[in-house]
């Protein structure tokens, strides 16, 4: 370990962590826009929950670096364009996030959502207000695992030269110089744990009701 | 007035949930539906409310087909509590009350403010205002869905079993809270449960359905339970429909006289009656010498004189462990005592009377 490479590098390391950050999280945002109207679809039509549930299983098994590398073919970008991560990551994440909001979804309780319409909700406005709002749990503990797999999986972008953390492992590799691989390691790891940790406070925060039972 | 002309259910599976349906709910009454599981009664509710779309007939609320508008705007008009309460958990509990409010456009600050006023009239405490519906019991979570039906004060109230989640002596209470709230605010009330106890407790009129979707029979509880339409009201209404009719006989036993100790006092012998010194009956020592408090034991139900019924007299008179029940005034006081021999007459002279 070569202490004195760190503060030497904050500029390279510091860049690679925020391309990181970048490259995991957007995915994790556009993704999360996407399944929630798909996994919606697949808790009200069972046909849909057929195809779509499925696909996503499928999509999910695709090794990421194939879908890197054929991604450029089918979106028409250059190899080393970060969108083909982001695109990548984001099919991820929706594979993920389907499944997790269908879920999510179902598990409101009959009851009440009769209750809600009842009430004279229309479906819209009850869809933002109760139903969404209920699932937000299950749908919290998907975006957990799909911020940390896509953290994980950004580092695999660095095999085609995409940037991120994952930059440093491979420099680290091509110079014979552990001290950058593991400066790499342990930031992404860390990252995980902190993006993780956020997402678990703001989880709380968004649901005060399902501790409300607990205390008392 | 809600009237259901021709109403008949049909589902997509080919069952028939309600067939043939006619029947008038009158306004400002309590009109109860009651039935075996399976005989349309929650079915018939909810096409009040085009939570449920009739396959043929016509529902109308005070002489408007529910068909002909907005099934949101319809159903914001309505109150409505269903099995549970259905409260929406992630809400705080004046946020749960303020839900119809909110929906029909009202300032925040007033639909909150309506929402502690109905918390009082539910008998809520206002400190439950921010909680949320998990740290309630079963109980408080029925007012709240009652308070909920009526934050924007509609004609009309319906309420689909919505005491059958919680414990006996809990449902009692609200049985009762509901009757007097009802006293207050004269609702269109249309009730179901498959209880017939409480059937006949609630509702000024009574409509019994048979499995199949079939109105068996539609009257006033005196008259459901002294003239049963048929066999299966009979075998519904069940085997203590006399005991029930007592209910609706408002006649008084007369009283004998009871002479009372108080702790500290000497008994002398056998069952002594032993009052507060405001007079209200406490219980019933055995025995004799000095009666402490330790000894007491409690007594049978009070029957409250004028406010009662032969029922509440004969339920006073069987459950005393002394062998005659205890008539008090409507403060709590004793009046006098009971015995089943009198009740039994007083039920015979009102059986001649009738």
């Amino acid at each position: 370990m070569v202490w004195g490479w760190i503060p030497r590098n904050t500029t390279l390391i510091v860049g690679a962590l925020g391309t990181h950050v970048v490259l995991a999280l957007i995915p994790v945002l556009v993704g999360l826009v996407i399944a929630v109207p798909l996994g919606w679809l697949a808790s009200r039509v069972p046909a849909l929950r057929a195809i779509f549930i499925p696909t996503a299983s499928v999509l999910y098994t695709i090794p990421s670096l194939a879908v890197f590398i054929v991604l450029p073919a089918i979106l028409g970008t250059q190899i080393l364009d970060p969108l083909n991560v982001v695109v990548a990551l984001t099919i991820y994440t929706v594979a993920l996030l389907v499944r997790s909001v269908a879920d999510a979804l179902g598990a409101v309780p009959a009851l009440i959502v009769a209750a809600a319409t009842a009430m004279g909700y229309r479906p819209g406005r009850r869809f933002v207000s109760v139903e969404l709002p209920l699932a937000v749990p299950v749908l919290i503990a998907g975006l957990r695992v799909a911020a940390v797999s896509n953290i994980s999986l950004v580092s695999v972008g660095a095999l085609i030269g995409v940037g991120g953390l994952g930059q440093l492992f491979t420099e680290g590799y091509q110079r014979d110089f552990p001290t950058e691989i593991l400066t790499g390691i342990v930031l992404t790891v860390l990252l995980a744990l902190v993006i993780d940790g956020i997402l678990v406070v703001v989880g709380r925060f968004a649901t005060p009701w399902a501790r409300a039972g607990a205390s008392t | 007035m809600i009237e259901f002309r021709g109403v008949t259910k049909r589902f997509g599976d080919g069952t028939v949930a309600v067939d043939g349906l006619d029947l008038v709910v009158e306004s400002g009454r309590v009109t109860v539906f009651v039935g075996p599981s399976g005989c349309g009664k929650t079915t018939s509710l909810r096409m009040i409310n085009r939570m449920i779309e009739p396959s043929e007939g016509t529902v109308t609320v005070d002489g408007r087909d529910v068909m002909s508008g907005d099934a949101a705007d319809l159903r914001r008009g309505i109150g409505y509590v269903i099995q549970q309460a259905g409260l929406f958990p992630h809400k705080t509990i004046q946020d749960n009350i303020a839900t119809v409010p909110l929906l029909l456009g009202w300032s925040k600050a007033r639909a909150r403010a309506r929402a502690q006023e109905l918390m009082e009239i539910v008998g809520l405490g206002q400190e439950m205002a921010k909680r949320y519906p998990a740290q309630l019991s079963g109980g408080q979570q029925q007012r709240v869905g009652v308070a909920r039906a009526l934050a924007a004060d509609p004609p009309v109230l319906l309420m689909d079993e919505p005491f059958s989640a919680v414990d006996p002596v809990v449902r009692e209470s609200l049985q009762e809270e509901l009757l007097r709230l009802q006293g207050e605010l004269g609702k269109t009330i249309v009730f179901v449960t498959h209880d017939i106890d409480e059937a006949v407790k609630l509702g000024d009129k009574v409509a019994v359905f048979r499995t199949g979707g079939h109105l068996a029979q539609y009257a006033e509880p005196a008259e459901l339970l002294s003239r049963p339409a048929d066999g299966f009201v009979d075998g519904f209404v069940g085997r203590d429909r006399g005991y029930f009719r007592l209910g609706f006989l408002e006649d008084e036993p007369p009283l004998g006289p009871l002479t009372p100790v108080r702790v500290g006092d000497i008994a002398h012998g056998g069952w002594s009656l032993v009052v507060d010194p405001e007079n209200r009956p406490l219980g019933w020592v055995t025995g004799e010498g000095v009666v402490a408090e330790a000894d007491i034991v409690p007594g049978g139900t009070l029957h409250v004189v004028g406010s009662g019924s032969l029922r509440s007299a004969l339920d006073a008179a069987l459950s005393s462990p002394a062998g005659h029940g205890v008539a008090v005034d409507a403060e709590g006081r004793l009046v006098g005592s009971i015995s089943a021999d009198d009740v039994l007459a007083a039920i015979t002279a009102a059986r001649e009377a009738a």
